[in-house]
Order: structure tokens, then sequence, then C-alpha cells
């Protein structure tokens, strides 16, 4: 079931630097997203910019029917949307493409978040705690100020460790740091990741090193988020000799096996 | 006023309405499916086709500029074969005729094409892709010559019975000449335009922003060269002509026809409402009962009179 109508906004709060909560009424959305689907949003009603966004489901409530939202403003688009007050409408279609496999429960899980790439893995843990899987969320920012969740007073039913690049909170390095901890110790049969495109690349590297299985999720400029247009191609792996093929990241993805990912 | 007529003829392609989808926007149609009744649209013109698959780009392959977008796909595709073995039945379903797009590297592929999609139940008429600017090879090689785009034409007319609608490049001096070229060379209609070539920059990282540099510009941007190239073509030819660049709304579709369209496509638009071609065939019948107008036939061209 897809939805294309309008929704009202419910709530837009600035929660960091840039960084916006959003809460949609979209009870159709919100009765059938799973973890890893993203919605794709109209900023504007002018004609430029023109595209819609692609927002990655940070949470659902499906018994308010309302659908919540993290995300980072970059650019025209994003600004325009964080200008959107409570009460007022936005055009709405999903949920799209493909989300996260689930483990099987009881599974050891270990989420890798990268900025703002945090967003769908929330919504991912909470499912996940709700099989009775054992979670763990990892954080990664540039500085304190700037990580989308995790900063004290931020409550989770899973266990959560932060990294910063500055060390102004938590382990002073990179969040495939804390990573590489847990793989090398207690393990995972598991591991989600969301991020940067350098941050992806190591975790996939650690993940091959380890023998453990992964999912990433794929972020790639979009026009239809349908699967028509053949704008948001990400390489992966090729079938008979060939070196790779582009595949897209609206309806094959957004959420790719880790092993299946090409990296240049 | 009983119902108006908006049944339009493209050179033996009958459509219920004048509205179908500009190549490259709409996949294969099942894509947007979920949004719109297919059985609706006056027809459906597909993703171009190539004889064997294309990979196409790398990413970034699409990027925004104002009231428009610039692309760089570069014919992703699977292949003739596979769009008749998988793409073709799926549409075969619904009562819509399928015009396919055909881009080749060479005169001999576009007559292979045309051949192998000769007598293929459900397919209506071939578009022929010589304006494709993001290809090395082939799309706008041939389709900014005369010469060229008429050999091309001839053979591709030599290999099929089904209609020839060719696709003009606005990237060229006088799309007159082109036009009559290829009506020359046996098109039975053209489309237009296809996209401008443009380019972005992306001055944070200091480089072009998409990943082959340069790009098809469409989008509400473009509409007014689209307006200007089918008024000047329909002026000097009795030839049909399907029009498109930038149709956001009904209005702009019928801007088009009374430039002289037989029958509009929608392409971008879809991107930002993907129920864009319901609204604009609503739209143009809305328009004419309110002008009183009993078939579309009457503007045809009607800017001209």
């Amino acid at each position: 079931m897809v939805a294309d109508m309008p929704a009202n906004i419910v709530q837009q709060e600035q929660v960091g630097p840039g960084q916006y909560r959003l809460t949609l009424y979209a009870p159709v959305i919100a009765s059938c997203a799973v973890p890893g689907q993203f919605v794709y949003i109209r900023c504007t009603g002018s004609l430029d910019p023109m595209l819609r966004r692609p927002l990655s489901i940070h949470g659902v409530n499906r018994r308010k029917g309302e659908v919540l939202f993290l995300y980072q403003v970059v650019g025209r688009g994003t600004a325009l949307l964080a200008a959107k007050r409570n009460g007022e409408q936005l055009a709405v279609m999903g949920p799209l493409g493909r989300g996260f496999t689930l483990p099987e429960p009881g599974q050891r899980v270990v989420l890798v978040g990268g900025g703002i790439g945090v967003a769908p893995l929330v919504f991912l843990g909470h499912e996940l705690v709700q099989r009775k899987n054992q979670v763990c969320l990892l954080v990664g920012a540039r500085s304190a100020h700037q990580l989308p969740v995790g900063k004290e007073g931020y409550t989770a039913p899973f266990e959560l460790a932060v990294a910063t690049d500055d060390g102004s909170c938590g382990h002073h390095g990179p969040v495939t740091d804390l990573l590489e901890k847990i793989l090398a110790g207690e393990g995972a049969d598991m591991v989600y990741a969301c991020g940067p495109r350098h941050m992806l690349r190591q975790t996939a590297s650690l993940l091959a090193r380890f023998g453990v299985p992964g999912e990433f999720s794929l972020e790639e400029r979009m026009g239809c988020g349908v699967g028509a247009c053949l704008s948001c191609v990400c390489k992966t792996a090729g079938k008979g000799g060939e070196p790779f093929r582009y595949r897209r990241v609206c309806v094959e993805g957004p959420v790719f096996p880790a092993d299946q990912l090409v990296w240049d | 006023m009983a119902k108006p007529n908006l049944a339009v003829n493209v050179a033996g392609i009958r459509m219920k309405n004048p509205v179908t989808t500009a190549s490259g926007t709409f996949g294969f149609g099942s894509e947007y499916a979920p949004f719109v009744d297919l059985n609706r649209l006056g027809a459906i013109v597909v993703k171009g086709i190539t004889l064997l698959p294309r990979q196409g780009n790398p990413p970034p392959r699409i990027v925004e500029t104002p009231a428009g977008i610039l692309n760089a796909i570069g014919l992703q595709n699977p292949g003739v074969d596979h769009f008749i073995e998988v793409a073709l039945p799926y549409l075969r379903q619904f009562d819509l005729p399928v015009i396919v797009n055909i881009a080749g590297d060479t005169v001999e592929d576009y007559a292979a094409l045309a051949a192998r999609l000769d007598g293929v139940p459900g397919v209506a008429g071939l578009e022929v892709n010589i304006s494709c600017p993001n290809v090395k090879k082939g799309g706008l090689a041939f389709g900014a010559d005369p010469d060229s785009a008429a050999a091309v034409v001839r053979a591709v007319k030599g290999a099929t019975r089904l209609p020839v609608v060719v696709k003009l490049s606005p990237n060229v001096t006088s799309i007159v000449r082109l036009a009559e070229a290829v009506v020359e060379a046996g098109a039975d209609a053209l489309s237009m335009i296809n996209t401008l070539l443009g380019m972005a920059i992306d001055i944070r990282r200091r480089c072009p922003a998409l990943a082959n540099v340069m790009g098809g510009l469409s989008g509400p941007a473009i509409r007014p060269v689209a307006v200007r190239a089918v008024w000047q073509v329909y002026q000097a030819l009795k030839v049909p002509i399907v029009g498109m660049g930038g149709i956001v709304t009904a209005e702009d579709a019928l801007e088009f026809i009374m430039a002289g369209a037989t029958a509009v496509a929608v392409g971008t638009a879809n991107f930002i409402n993907p129920r864009a071609t319901m609204d604009i065939i609503d739209g143009i019948e809305r328009f004419l009962v309110e002008e009183g107008v009993p078939d579309i036939q009457e503007l045809i061209g009607a800017a001209h009179m």
C-alpha cells in the first residue's frame, strides 16, 4: 500500500544545529511502514525547487497515525521544509522502498549511525527490542552538539554508545572504532548501518574481516522515488562476470546487503 | 454540453485522449500504477530501449536547477529482449497504446531494433530517439545533423510497418530543417522536444554537479523553448506532432496543442506529482466544457489562426 496524499504537520521542532524532528499525521503510512523505508515529501508548493525530498522514517505511532522524521537541513529543499510550521500541510508519498531484513528473534544486533544517518536505525531499534533482539546503537558525530540522538537525557530501550571526532562526548574517534571493539569482543549476529559513505565503507570492511552479515541504508539524489527515472542508482555486485550492476536506491533499496555493495 | 471528444490519432496511433508520458520519466508503467489508472492514459511512451542491456552513467545522475532538473542517466535499460519478455506482457493487460522509444549507437542498431519490435503484439508505434544528449555514441550525434537523422529514419522505416515518431532535439540551429529532413525520410510523426543540453557546478566541491559533467535540462524552465519549436514546425510542415517540455498543468498542455501539437507528453511533472497525467487529462476536459468546445481537434494549432 503506497499513499500519495496531504499530511498535516503535528509537530516540527529543532533538536540541534540544523537538525529537526518532524511529526506528520499520516495514518496510512503509519499503519504499514517498516523500518528502513522512506517517505517522499514535497517541501514547497512552488516549482523551484521542484523535486521532493526523501526522508527515512524515524518512528511511527500506529495508534495515533503519526510518522516521525529526523532530518538535517542540507540545502534549499530541507530549509523550506524546516520553515513549515505545526498545522501546515505537506504532500507525502509513501512508504517507499525496501526496508531492513529483520534478524531471528534473540540475535545480537549492532546499529551503527553516522550523524543524521541514525534516523532510520532508531525505528529499527524499537522494532527489534519488541522482537526480543539484543540491540546496541552506536552513534557517531563530529562533535557533542551535533549528536542527533545520544545526548544526555535521550532515552531508548536499548544500549547506546557515542563517539565524536573531537572527543567532546563519548569515544574520541570514529564510530567504527566502537564497532570494531564489539566485533572483536562479544561479537554480533547482524549489523545495520546508515551514515556517510566513508563510514559505511569502513563498516563494510570490518564486517568482511569478522565475517558478520550486515545491511546498509543508502542515500542518493532521487528523481521520481518510484523506480521510473533511474537517477538514484548505486553500484552493486554484478552477475555473470560483469564488474558491477547499478541498482535503484528508491526501489531495490534504500537498504542493501553490505556484501552486495561495490565501493569505488 | 455533452462530454467533449478528447480522442486523437497520431499517425495511426489511436489515443483516447491527447496525454501520454515522456520517455524516461515513467519507466515501463508499473512504477506509477499505484498512483495512476494506466487505462486512462492516451498512450504510454516507455523508457528508451537499446539492443543490448546498458549500464548507463555513474551517479550523481540528477541535479535540480531553477524550475527544472538536469539529468544524465545515459540510457540505462535492460535491452529489447528483456523489454519484450518482461515489461510488455505487463502493459498488454491495459487498454493502452504502447510506444517504444528506441536508441542505438549505429544506424544498423536502430534498424535492428525496429525489426525486432515489428509485429510484436502490444506495440503501437516506435519513437526514434536521435536526441539523447547523455550518451557518447548515437543519440544527439544523429539528431544534430539532418543527413544522419534522415539515414536513421530511412533505416527504421525500411525495417518496420509500425508508425514511426521521431524525437527531435532542441540543441540545433534550426529544428525546422531537422524536421523537414526526417519527414522527407519517412517519419510519420514528430515528438519534440528532448532535453536541452545544460550543466551545473557544485561550488562547495568545485566540480560539475553531474558525474557525466553535462546533462539534459527538463521541466517548466524549458517550456517556452518547446512551445516555440512546436509552433515553428507546425507552421512549416503538415505532420502530427507530440509536444512536450515542462508540461505540469492542463493549461501548459493546451499551450502545446494550440501551438500545433496533436498530443502531448508529460515528463518531469510525474516526479513532482505522480498523478500529473490524470490531473492534466481532467483539466483538458474541463477546459473544453468551460469553453464550449465539443472536440479537441478544434484546438490543434488554434493559436495559428
